[in-house]
């Protein structure tokens, strides 16, 4: 479904302040797949989202969505088969307008023609679909989003984006901005959207815990590399502690493998 | 009187609701405006100086605002210019090109031409007097133009809009370019001026390439005024209150140029006010939005 090859990003290349944040690096995710993606701070994990959503450009290597090579494709051109969700709740919606507004807005991806698809018909949809999210929101399409709190913007966010119907999703931190409450409220709509839908979804997030309950394949990114990948029934049987032993481990190869160049 | 008020303010309210559509809508300060209106007049002016009939001389006049505001949208789009800079590119090159169409003149003359006033006139000679007509006239105008607009910002295209100019991200994630909206909205809107300068010309009787100076000011300060008149978040409300706050600002001016000698002020001194009731109204929502997140 995606196939990242031999990708890498150099901020300000050419400059003394020449920066390597991805590093060769050769992904393919599955269609259906369900990966989670780990990583402390500056891992480059954003970047890679940024890669593959359009929203920059590799250096050296090719982005291919199918079996099309989508390299050089405008974000927005990408955006018609791709939903992403960021960390900020206020990126995925528009505060100065209406619920029904911002959901129409989205209900189709593609360039809009003169059309007034806003009748009772959508809105008696919408209600339907926001009653899924149970936070009462079915008698509030008139209201301004900016009224919502991020939990409730967040999941609306989600519901707007599996409606328009994506091939895969790309989850940035989607929950970190929330309450611990609304957080897993989120999660689970997320983790029932996914499963309903069928979409291909790569989710970011800071807990380790999420990363290992949800979906089928685990990466841990760390420099700009994917340093540890586990699918399947492998997975499945990951904990917290293996996953930090795994790293472990592996740093510290790394490690000696240095003493032994500088020996 | 009164009636003259009225009427220039409808008529410049057709600019004020594109400047509302550009500075409110989409989030981009157009400074074209300056130059679109005056262009607005004088292809108005040239086409019923050579007898092409008030129909397409406001068709042209129209089509020559979207032009420049296409031309705009493209510098900012192409170039990476920002906003403000694009607008004025195009405004400066307005003028002569402005100068161009009028066949190298500042100004042209339209009390001895057929115009929209003097067809008007003619038609309800007998019937109502001429300021009742201009003004009824223009009330149907301003209204079809602010229906048409209220049903434009319904349509799919229309709520796109909205939401380029408060989240670009949206839009890109809808798999819209936001450089093609910003094409068409800057047109249109530009389209609107242009349309406003040509009703303007007619009604003060010439065109001028000057006619367009510190007019994006003034739009700004009747969307502004407007503001201050009602609180929604109803399109049909927001357009309606843009040519209120039109209308408010002429009176406004009215009184200045007619009372102001009160206070030695003379009509030059208008554009200084414009300003001031820009910069005033900037002021009191600044207040109001500090005063509402402390309370
Ligand atoms: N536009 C940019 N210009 C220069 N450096 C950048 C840019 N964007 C990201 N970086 C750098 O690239 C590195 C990776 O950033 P990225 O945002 O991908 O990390 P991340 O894994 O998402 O981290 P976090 O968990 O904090 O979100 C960081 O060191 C960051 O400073
Ligand atoms: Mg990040």
């Amino acid at each position: 479904m995606i196939q990242l090859s031999n990708i890498s990003k150099i901020f300000n290349g050419g400059t003394h302040n020449a920066k390597t944040v991805i590093k060769g690096l050769n992904l393919n995710i599955e269609k259906n797949d369900f990966v989670t993606i780990i990583g402390s701070n500056g891992a480059g994990k954003t970047t890679l989202f940024n890669l593959i959503s359009g929203n920059m450009f590799p250096t050296n290597g090719t982005v291919s969505v199918g079996d099309k090579d989508v390299t050089d494709d405008a974000e927005y051109k990408r955006a018609k088969y791709i939903g992403r969700i960021f960390q900020d709740p206020l990126l995925g919606t528009a505060s100065t307008m209406t619920l029904e507004d911002n959901m129409m807005i989205t209900y189709k991806k593609g360039f809009k023609w003169l059309k007034i698809s806003l009748n009772r018909k959508k809105r008696s949809f919408f209600k339907k679909e926001l009653l899924q999210l149970n936070m009462g929101l079915e008698n509030r399409l008139k209201e301004n989003v900016s009224l919502l709190s991020g939990g409730q913007r967040q999941a609306l966010t989600l519901l707007m984006t599996v409606l328009s119907k994506p091939e895969i999703i790309l989850l940035d931190e989607h929950t970190a901005a929330l309450d611990p409450r609304n957080a897993s409220i989120v999660m689970d709509l997320t983790a029932k959207f996914i499963e309903q839908h069928s979409l291909t979804t790569m989710m970011i997030t800071h807990n380790m815990q999420h990363a290992i309950d949800y979906g089928n394949r685990l990466l841990m990114m760390d420099g700009g590399e994917v340093i540890i990948d586990v699918k399947g029934e492998k997975k499945k049987q990951l904990t917290v502690e293996k996953l930090i032993a795994m790293f472990n481990d592996i740093r510290k190869k790394d490690f000696e493998n240095d003493e032994v160049l500088l020996a | 009187m009164l009636e003259g008020i009225f009427v220039e303010g409808l008529i410049y309210g057709i600019m004020a609701l594109g400047v509302f559509f550009t500075f409110r809508i989409l989030d981009f300060p157009d400074l074209t405006v300056d130059g679109s209106f005056p262009m607005g007049a004088v292809i108005m002016a040239v086409c019923l100086e050579n007898n092409m009939g008030i129909f397409l001389g406001t068709i042209l006049a129209f089509s020559g605002g979207v032009l420049a505001g296409f031309v705009t949208a493209a510098i900012h789009n192409k170039l990476k210019v920002p906003h403000l800079l694009a607008g004025i590119l195009t405004m400066t090159m307005l003028y002569s090109i402005n100068i161009r169409i009028l066949s190298n003149r500042a100004n042209l003359p339209l009390m001895n031409v057929k115009n929209v006033m003097s067809f008007i006139a003619e038609k309800t000679e007998g019937i109502i007097s001429e300021e009742y007509a201009y003004l009824i006239f223009f009330i149907l105008i301003v209204l079809l133009i602010k229906l048409l607009l209220d049903i434009f910002f319904h349509t799919d295209m229309g709520l796109i809009f909205g939401a380029l100019g408060d989240n670009q991200q949206m839009v890109v994630n809808q798999g819209i370019s936001p450089d093609t909206m910003k094409m068409i909205g800057v047109g249109l809107s530009n389209g609107l001026v242009a349309l406003s300068g040509a009703f303007a010309a007619q009604y003060l009787g010439f065109a001028d390439v000057n006619l367009g100076q510190g007019i994006v000011i003034s739009g700004l300060a009747s969307v502004m005024l407007g503001e201050f008149l009602i609180k929604s978040n109803k399109i049909s409300i927001l357009t309606l209150r843009v040519i209120l706050g039109a209308i408010l600002y002429k009176a406004i001016m009215y009184l200045g140029r007619f009372y102001g000698y009160h206070i030695n002020m003379t009509p030059n001194d208008l554009k200084l006010i414009s300003g001031l009731l820009v910069i005033v109204s900037l002021f009191i929502a600044n207040y109001k939005k500090i005063k509402g997140r402390s309370s």
